[in-house]
C-alpha cells in the first residue's frame, strides 16, 4: 500500500490539483484553523498518515511541496530548500547517500510537468523556521505563520 | 571602517580576472599562511580560504583571511552551512568584515561523509541560497535575520560556487539564476575539465542575460598524476574528469604526468577565455601551489593588475616582510 502510495509523486501533476483542491477545501474553515487546538491535533495526524506515505514528510511545518517539484525537500540530507547541491553524482544519485536518487534531481523533473505551481521552482524560498517542526502545515498556512516567514525574508 | 574589495575593483575594470586558493593548513603559526600567500598573490588577484575543505578540521576560513587581510592580501573568505547554524554564520560574517575580509563566497559545503570526521553532526541550518541572501540583508539592511539592528552595517563583494559539470544540467542556469536573486555578484565554479559542457552551460546562461548580472570565474587546477585524477573523482565530491582527460594522463609515463596535468590546465584556461560572459578563472592547486605561477603565466595572464593596499597591520606587516 504505502509503495502504492510513494508512486503517486510520479503523478506531479494530479498531486498539484489535489493541494490547490485541498486547499480551497479547506480555506472555508480559516477561523477554525488556529494552533493548539483539537484541529492542529486531528490534522497533524492526517498530514503524518497521508504526506507521510505519498512523501516521506518529515513534519517541518513549512510546507513547500507545490513549490519544489512536488517532493519533499527535507527527504535531502543536506536539507536543501532550493535545488541541488554542487555535489550530484553522474548518475543522479546523492553525494551524502551514493545509494538514493538525489532527492532534487526528482524534484526537477516532477516540477516540469506541474502546469500550474511548475513556475514556483524558480522563486528563492525563505530559510526554514525550525520551531514549527511537528506542527501542521496547513494550521501555519492559514494562521499567518507562513506569511511572516516570507515577510522577514523579503528586503 | 569596513573593506572594500579589490576582486570587485579588477572584475568592474574588465580584466580577466585571477583568482587562487590557499591550500588548507594544519598549524598554529601563522608563517605558514603567510608563505603561501606570498606565493600566490604576485600571481593573482585574490586568495580563496577553504572553510573545513573536504569536511576535515583546519585553520579556519575566516582565520586564514583574517591573517591574509592583515598582510596586506586580498581574501575571499569562503564560508559554509554544514558546521553552524544561522547565529554562528552571522557573528562570523561580521567579523570578517571587522577584521577586513572585502570578499565572501557563500557555500552550502561537502557532507560530513566527505572527510575524517563522519561521525560528526551536520548542521545545515541554512543552505548556500539562505546563506547569500543573510548576507545581503545584513549589508543592505543593516540588520540581522531576525530584524535586530547592526551598528555599522559590513560591506561585503558576495559570491556563490556553481558546478555546471553535474546533473540537472538543464537546471543548472537556473540554479545560477536564484543564486543572483539571493545575492550572489559574482561567481567560482567547481573545477572545470568539460569544456564543451561548460560552452553549453554558458550558452544558456547568455541566452538568460546572466553574463551581465554576475561575474563568472571559472574553476581550473591541475592534476598531479593519473592517480591523484582517479582519487579526485572517487572522493571530491562534484568534481567530474572525463575520459579524454584520464586518457591524456594515461598517454604518458607516472613521471611525465605532471607535466601533463600541468599542460591540460594551460590548455583548459586558453579555452576557457574564450568563451564570451567569462570573466576570470579560480586556480586550485591542491598540494602544487608552487606551480600557480607558472600555470598563469603560461596562460598569458602575467602580469596582474597592481591595485595597492596598504596592510592593515603595520606591525604585523614588517614582520610578514622579513
Ligand atoms: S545530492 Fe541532492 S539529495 Fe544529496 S545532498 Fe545534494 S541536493 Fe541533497
Amino acid at each position: 500500500m504505502s509503495h502504492i502510495l510513494h508512486r503517486l509523486q510520479d503523478r506531479p501533476h494530479f498531486l498539484e490539483l489535489a493541494y490547490r483542491g485541498s486547499r480551497r477545501l479547506l480555506s472555508p474553515f480559516k477561523p477554525w484553523l488556529k494552533p493548539g487546538g483539537w484541529m492542529e491535533r486531528l490534522l497533524i495526524g492526517g498530514e503524518e498518515l497521508s504526506k507521510g506515505a505519498i512523501f516521506g514528510c518529515r513534519m517541518c511545518g513549512q510546507c513547500v511541496l507545490h513549490s519544489t517539484g512536488m517532493t519533499c525537500p527535507m527527504t535531502c540530507p543536506k536539507e536543501m530548500r532550493n535545488g541541488p547541491c554542487g555535489g550530484v553524482r553522474l548518475d543522479g544519485h546523492c553525494e551524502v547517500i551514493p545509494e538514493m536518487l538525489c532527492v532534487w534531481t526528482q524534484a526537477w523533473e516532477r516540477s516540469k510537468r506541474m502546469p500550474t505551481y511548475g513556475g514556483e521552482f524558480l522563486r528563492v524560498l525563505p530559510t526554514l523556521d525550525r520551531r514549527l517542526s511537528g506542527s501542521s502545515a496547513w494550521i501555519n498556512d492559514f494562521s499567518g505563520e507562513i506569511e511572516n516567514i516570507e515577510t522577514s525574508w523579503r528586503e | 571602517m569596513s573593506p572594500s574589495s579589490r576582486l570587485e575593483s579588477v572584475l568592474r575594470s574588465g580584466d580577466f580576472a585571477v583568482t587562487a586558493e590557499l591550500n588548507p593548513r594544519d598549524s598554529a603559526d601563522p608563517q605558514v599562511v603567510y608563505q603561501q600567500a606570498r606565493i600566490l598573490a604576485e600571481f593573482s588577484d585574490a586568495i580563496n580560504t577553504g572553510d573545513g575543505s573536504g569536511a576535515n578540521s583546519h585553520l579556519s576560513s575566516l582565520g586564514m583571511a583574517a591573517l591574509l587581510a592583515r598582510a596586506g592580501h586580498e581574501p575571499v573568505m569562503q564560508l559554509g552551512c554544514r558546521d553552524r547554524n544561522r547565529i554562528a554564520l552571522q557573528g562570523e560574517l561580521l567579523a570578517a568584515a571587522a577584521l577586513g575580509v572585502g570578499n565572501v563566497l557563500c557555500l552550502t559545503g561537502d557532507g560530513v561523509q566527505a572527510g575524517d570526521q563522519p561521525d560528526a553532526k551536520s548542521v545545515f541550518d541554512l543552505d548556500s541560497m539562505g546563506l547569500l541572501r543573510t548576507a545581503r540583508i545584513m549589508r543592505g539592511q543593516g540588520r540581522f535575520l531576525s530584524g535586530r539592528k547592526i551598528e555599522i552595517a559590513p560591506r561585503w563583494f558576495l559570491g556563490a560556487a556553481s558546478n555546471p559539470f553535474v546533473p540537472p544540467y538543464d537546471f543548472r542556469p537556473l540554479r545560477l539564476q536564484k543564486k543572483i536573486e539571493a545575492g550572489a555578484e559574482f561567481i567560482q565554479t567547481q573545477y572545470c575539465f568539460d569544456v564543451p559542457r561548460l560552452r553549453q552551460f554558458m550558452a544558456r546562461v547568455r541566452d538568460m542575460g546572466l553574463d551581465e548580472r554576475v561575474f563568472i570565474l571559472v574553476g581550473v587546477g591541475p592534476l598531479r598524476s593519473l592517480k591523484s585524477a582517479l582519487w579526485m573523482r572517487e572522493h571530491v565530491p562534484g568534481v567530474v574528469i572525463p575520459e579524454s582527460i584520464e586518457k591524456r594522463l594515461r598517454g604518458v609515463p607516472s613521471d611525465k604526468q605532471q607535466e601533463q596535468g600541468l599542460q591540460i590546465c594551460v590548455e583548459i584556461i586558453q579555452q576557457v577565455r574564450e568563451i564570451p560572459g567569462i570573466k576570470g578563472v579560480h586556480v586550485m592547486a591542491y598540494r602544487q601551489e608552487e606551480w600557480v605561477g607558472e600555470i598563469v603565466e603560461r596562460a598569458g595572464l602575467l602580469p596582474r593588475p597592481k591595485l595597492a593596499r596598504e596592510p592593515l597591520v603595520e606591525e604585523e606587516a614588517k614582520h610578514v616582510s622579513l
